[in-house]
């Protein structure tokens, strides 16, 4: 082919980046969809807790998304927290993902001074949750979460939930 | 087609059809290696060397390991530490190497540095070997978390959690990393694929890479001369070896390097038999629980200087959150070294104690390092925080600072 035909080989060049194009993007949507939690691992994501059992001042620790899960009752002696407290009935219940803010390590529940201690960086969080001493940059994250009755599910954002954030 | 003869020897049919000769001469007979260099560069062959151990013991591993939640630490801590014949000593073979690499990774970067190979016509090599460093750090941290111990199971807990510090995205980055809502089977399964497949095929490529960087402005010497290659290579050729500056890759280099390789395995199997133990964390030997953290976490010994970088920044700075001047710094320090040849400015090429400000350079970042490494074992409290937080930003300020003036004022006395 002589020199003067060159943008034939142009357009030829061009013509296959535009094919190539085209599959490398989808290509890349099929592997971005392949490393998403597969169904079942979604269908999994909800957890039901019968808060009526729970005596006040309790703390209990469940699991929901394989993620820890801290409710505490709260009695008398804890102020009431408009802004953090879950309302169920007429008790005031603190709800949040047992993960430290920081790095996701699991901050234990020291009883006799009311905090959450993270052992990994020694973060420290009251007991309505917030972040109060070291790296964590903000408090424990609250769960979306559903009353239903004296039960509370989890993974699902009740219209409590949304009022709840909406202050936070 | 070449025109084929009938072959004189087995060596003419191979090199009648595949060139033998000339690829060996290009590979290594004439292959041109300056002669005064010490034993600090037998270290490339030492890491080859290394390399291929974890990759056969890996092998050998790979055949019994399960990727599997539930299987992978009894596989490994049962099946083939006490049913396998000899699993114990790949398993410890594997340990040791993949700490030990990194002693040397270490050792061959800072000669690097030391001597300056990274600057003028050398960037190539520099950077294919930074390049390496990174994704063996990938590499190490995925393998790290295979046993599926206690330790290596919250080691990618907050690893993968750190890539929840980046705006927006952050939170669903953090699940589709793991591929769950916490690390578990499916992160398992993917990182098992990351460690035994994409990312060796990977390092092997950039190993490729690394050693063809080296083919055109070919290796420094303890002197920072500049040699002439092609002229030294042809006083070798024409048979003056004494008065030629440089010797054939083989058999003059690589007899050499084969010494230092044999002590080096003298100190390998020795800690293989003897020290395997410096290389497992004794946590590691529980099991994996997601209800419970450990209640002091570190990495392995060669990412501690990086973790300390990463905690060091412990209060808010204005608007900044500690936890995310401790991302960034981290994020920094791990690609830091990458960029050495911007920071140097002054285009000279010589060993360290030849050039007076970055001798003391190079041995203060050596000291920071150290003290990096060394707290970041440490639990981060008081006092212990204060110095993190000191080393955390002496590192930064020596890379980002205190070497570009240096070496500006080097360059302008030079002038």
């Amino acid at each position: 082919m002589s020199i003067q035909k060159q943008e034939r080989r142009d357009f030829i060049g061009m013509a296959f980046g535009a094919v190539a194009a085209v599959g490398g993007a989808f290509a890349l949507v099929g592997m971005k969809k392949s490393w998403d939690p597969l169904p079942s691992v979604k269908a999994a994501g909800f957890t039901t807790v019968d808060l009526s059992p729970m005596q006040p001042g309790e703390f209990r620790q469940v699991e929901w998304r394989k993620k820890p899960i801290f409710i505490i009752k709260k009695d008398e002696n804890m102020k009431a927290n408009p802004s953090r407290d879950v309302v169920v009935g007429n008790e005031n219940y603190i709800v949040t993902i047992g993960l430290c803010t920081h790095l996701g390590c699991i901050p234990s529940w020291s009883a006799s001074d009311k905090m959450f201690k993270c052992a990994c960086h020694g973060g420290e969080f009251n007991s309505d949750g917030m972040n109060v001493f070291g790296p964590p940059p903000r408090p424990l994250d609250i769960p979306p979460f559903k009353i239903d009755g004296t039960k509370l599910v989890l993974g699902e954002e009740g219209p409590e939930y949304k009022k709840l954030v909406a202050t936070a | 087609m070449a025109h084929i003869t009938k072959a004189t020897s087995v060596r003419d049919w191979f090199d009648q059809r595949i060139a033998l000769t000339k690829l060996w001469n290009v590979l290594a007979g004439q292959y041109w290696i300056p002669k005064n260099i010490n034993f600090l560069w037998a270290m490339g062959v030492i890491l080859t060397v290394l390399f291929t151990l974890l990759f056969i013991s890996g092998l050998l591993l790979l055949m019994y390991y399960k990727p599997d939640a539930n299987l992978a630490f009894d596989s490994v801590n049962y099946t083939i530490m006490k049913e396998v014949e000899y699993g114990w000593l790949w398993r410890h073979i594997h340990a040791v190497a993949a700490s030990v690499i990194f002693l040397i990774i270490y050792i061959h970067a800072f000669v690097g540095i030391y001597y300056g190979s990274y600057k003028k016509g050398r960037e190539m090599i520099w950077i294919s070997g930074m390049l390496l460093f990174l994704i063996f750090s990938a590499e190490a941290f995925s393998g790290y978390m295979l046993p599926w111990g206690q330790m290596s199971y919250w080691a990618a807990q907050v690893i993968t959690q750190l890539f929840g510090g980046i705006p927006f995205i952050g939170g669903a980055l953090v699940e589709w990393i793991r591929g769950d809502y916490a690390v578990s089977d499916p992160t398992l399964t993917r990182f098992f694929m990351l460690h035994v497949c994409l990312l060796p095929i990977v390092i092997i490529m950039v190993i490729g890479l690394h050693f063809y960087t080296l083919r055109v402005p070919h290796v420094n010497n303890l002197e920072g001369e500049e040699i002439d290659f092609e002229l030294e290579a042809e006083k070798y050729l024409k048979g003056d070896t004494i008065n030629s500056k440089v010797i054939p890759f083989w058999p003059g280099f690589l007899s050499k390097d084969f010494f230092y390789v044999s002590l080096f395995m003298i100190f390998f199997f020795y800690l293989v038999s003897f020290h395997f133990n410096f290389a497992m964390d004794p946590i590691n030997f529980d099991p994996a629980n997601a209800a419970k953290t450990p209640t002091h976490i570190y990495p392995e010994w060669y990412f501690l200087w990086q973790y300390e970088i990463l905690r060091g920044f412990f209060f808010d700075i204005g608007p900044l959150k500690a936890a995310d001047i401790g991302a960034l710094a981290m994020a920094f320090a791990g690609i830091s070294l990458l960029f050495m040849p911007l920071y140097d400015r002054s285009d000279v090429v010589a060993p360290a104690h030849k050039r007076k400000g970055f001798f003391v350079w190079f041995w203060l970042l050596i000291i920071d390092l150290i003290i990096l490494t060394v707290y970041g074992k440490l639990p981060p409290t008081g006092f212990n925080a204060w110095i993190g937080f000191f080393s955390s930003v002496g590192f930064l300020v020596l890379l980002l600072v205190v070497l570009p003036i240096i070496t500006i004022k080097e360059r302008k006395a030079n002038r």
